[in-house]
């Protein structure tokens, strides 16, 4: 008989025991930020601990706003607070910030270009709550709103890194969040973050994969096994979907005999799309291997077990990536 | 900073405020004869409302839009812009010659609002978004030590949107007494005469923590009193409730079937224009 498997409460990390973690990235990087930066502001919609933004509360209690279990009213004050002078950074899971949330978002935030940063958690395939917390579409959604950034960062050290770079933003942010335990795949010591840049983190050849989220480190992972089988991988992570570096995916993609994206999302309308638009734009003919999650809605169960059962792990990226077109 | 540091005055010169009333209505006629037609009964409901706030109880300065301090009174209603930009006209915030332009194309005179038009504190219109947007600036005016006060005017359809309560609830829990709601109950919306009873108004403002207030918005006295009042600050948010007949100040079109978008044929304008100017400044 083999080992039963429970779905476990929010909270869970994401840490997969291979590299060392950090706790809480996000807050914490919120209250150093807000230490140098009176403008800004935390909120939420009665998920504080559950986004990680507790360190900002606790760090400027009268800068933090908790607007009880009310989404629009979430976005709307932020839209208020921003039209005052103020930066908020406005926790909830992806699922409300996007599907419950969205005309507010688009209206009274994105319209107008506001500084309000969104930082929403739970995505994809992060919990085993299925459809009602999955954000599986979040950021094919938010990326239709005109003029909002749209990040999904991969690790600890980017998570920071956005940030950072989303205060400095002019306009407004949607941002994936990892919460609890997070990986550090990228080396704090002279990271940076731009917005709407790809980063290459590995020269490609047979193959290359085009990663985002916390998929980049599968993508890594999977390149070198890949290597170990003799078939030389590049890795190019792209942390922003909107801006998006069509730039990059083209020079990189010309440099590899066939594609691979990786994505904690459904693959229509997330990163595969924008792959495959930006290829055809400039003729660039490869095949386009899609790991990332199918167009349905998600049953609940252990994150392991439908990581696995929805194939977005590192041997789905190498099992893609193995199979010629 | 030029706003002035001893408004708004104690008393109210009821008949200067009456004059703007007839004056913002007569502005509305002249936009509402370009499109034709237009949501020119609910701008005249509003008048006596906005013509107290802009040129009696808001601290604002037309030459400087932007001042930190200044009150903000927020549109929630969009389509109400018809209103506004007689509002903001007779400031001069703009000419008056530029009101015949109103829902023409390029012109900074929208039939919905966008605050890409000077003296618009956020887009209205996606109804239900007045009031959150309102509670943010109400915080974050607060937060900077700002006297700035912030008028939201919603209307009576728009209480059937739940964020308009998710707003109220949270204005409550905040306390924020420098927020006003107010409340335009005019009878009508889309589908006609209102769709989904709302009564009792006032009480739910009440029963959500506001200091509540129900008025004739129609009656300048007391709309400019009800105003006034709000002035008082007890760790709560106010709501005035107006109960608004659309066309008011024209006999012709609040007799007409309470419509949502006033239909007017083209050869009536001359004759509701006249009627307007006999019925002339009201403030009794």
């Amino acid at each position: 008989m083999t080992e039963r498997i429970f779905t476990r409460a929010m909270g869970i990390d994401e840490a997969s025991g291979a590299r060392r973690t950090v706790e809480a990235p996000f807050g914490h990087a919120l209250a150093a930020l807000g230490a140098e930066r009176p403008e800004i502001v935390g909120m939420t919609a009665d998920l504080g601990k559950y986004t990680d933004i507790l360190p900002f509360r606790d760090a400027f209690p009268s800068r933090f706003f908790n607007m009880g279990m009310a989404e629009q009213n979430l976005v709307a004050a932020a839209a208020g607070l921003a039209r005052t002078g103020f930066i908020p950074f406005a926790t909830t899971y992806g699922v409300f910030a996007s599907r419950r949330a969205y005309d507010f978002v688009a209206i009274a935030v994105a319209h107008s270009n506001l500084p309000v940063k969104i930082v929403a958690g739970l995505p994809g395939l992060t919990t085993g709550y299925g459809g009602t917390h999955q954000a599986i579409e979040d950021t094919g959604l938010m990326s239709l709103i005109p003029g909002l950034t749209v990040i999904d960062p991969c690790d600890a050290t980017e998570i920071a890194a956005a940030v950072r770079a989303a205060a400095e933003h002019p306009g407004p942010v949607y941002m994936r969040l990892l919460r609890g335990k997070v990986p550090v795949v990228f080396e704090p010591e002279g990271f940076r973050f731009e917005i709407g840049k790809a980063r290459l983190l590995r020269e490609g050849g047979d193959v290359g994969i085009i990663a985002t989220g916390f998929m980049t480190e599968r993508a890594l992972d999977a390149a070198d096994r890949l290597a170990a089988l003799g078939l030389a991988a590049g890795v190019l992570h792209v942390p922003c979907l909107k801006p998006f570096d069509a730039e990059a995916v083209q020079d990189f993609a010309l440099r590899c005999d066939r594609i691979v994206t990786a994505e904690n999302h459904v693959v229509r309308g997330g990163l595969a799309s924008l792959v495959v638009e930006a290829l055809h734009e400039r003729g660039i003919l490869r095949a386009v291997r899609r790991v990332g999650l199918p167009d349905r809605f998600i049953e609940c169960g252990a994150v392991p077990t439908l990581q696995k059962r929805y194939r977005i792990t590192v041997d789905d990226i190498v099992a893609s990536a193995e199979e010629r077109a | 900073m030029t706003l002035p540091a001893n408004h708004p005055p104690e008393s109210a010169d009821l008949a200067a405020l009456a004059a703007r009333a007839l004056s913002m209505r007569q502005h509305m006629l002249t936009m509402a004869r370009g499109p034709g037609q237009g949501y020119v009964g609910q701008g005249l409901g509003v008048a006596d409302v906005l013509a107290a706030l802009y040129f009696h109880e808001l601290r604002w300065d037309p030459a400087d839009l932007a001042a930190p301090d200044r009150d903000r009174f927020l549109l929630s209603t969009g389509h109400y812009s018809i209103a506004l930009w007689a509002a903001l006209a007779e400031a001069g915030v703009f000419p008056l010659s530029e009101l015949s332009t109103y829902g023409a194309d390029d012109s900074r005179l929208d039939m919905s609002t966008l605050d890409t038009t000077p003296g618009v504190e956020m887009i209205g219109g996606s109804l239900g978004h007045g009031l959150g947007q309102a509670v943010g600036m109400a915080l974050g005016l607060r937060l900077a030590a700002s006297p700035g006060r912030v008028f939201c005017e919603l209307s009576d359809g728009e209480m059937q949107e739940g964020s308009t309560w998710e707003a109220a609830m949270s204005a409550a829990h905040f306390g924020l007494d420098r927020l006003v709601a107010l409340i335009d109950c005019n009878g009508i919306q889309a589908d006609g005469a209102i769709v989904l009873d709302m009564e009792p108004v006032a009480d739910k403002w009440r029963a959500f923590g506001f200091e509540t207030e129900e008025i004739d918005g129609n009656d300048l006295a007391a709309v400019v009193a009800a105003l006034a009042a709000t002035r008082q600050r007890a760790g709560k948010p106010h709501a005035i409730v107006l109960r608004t007949r659309p066309g008011f100040g024209i006999p012709t079109l609040t007799a007409r079937e309470k419509a949502h978008f006033i239909r007017v044929d083209a050869g009536e304008w001359d004759a509701l224009a006249a009627e307007l100017d006999r019925e002339g400044p009201r403030h009794d």
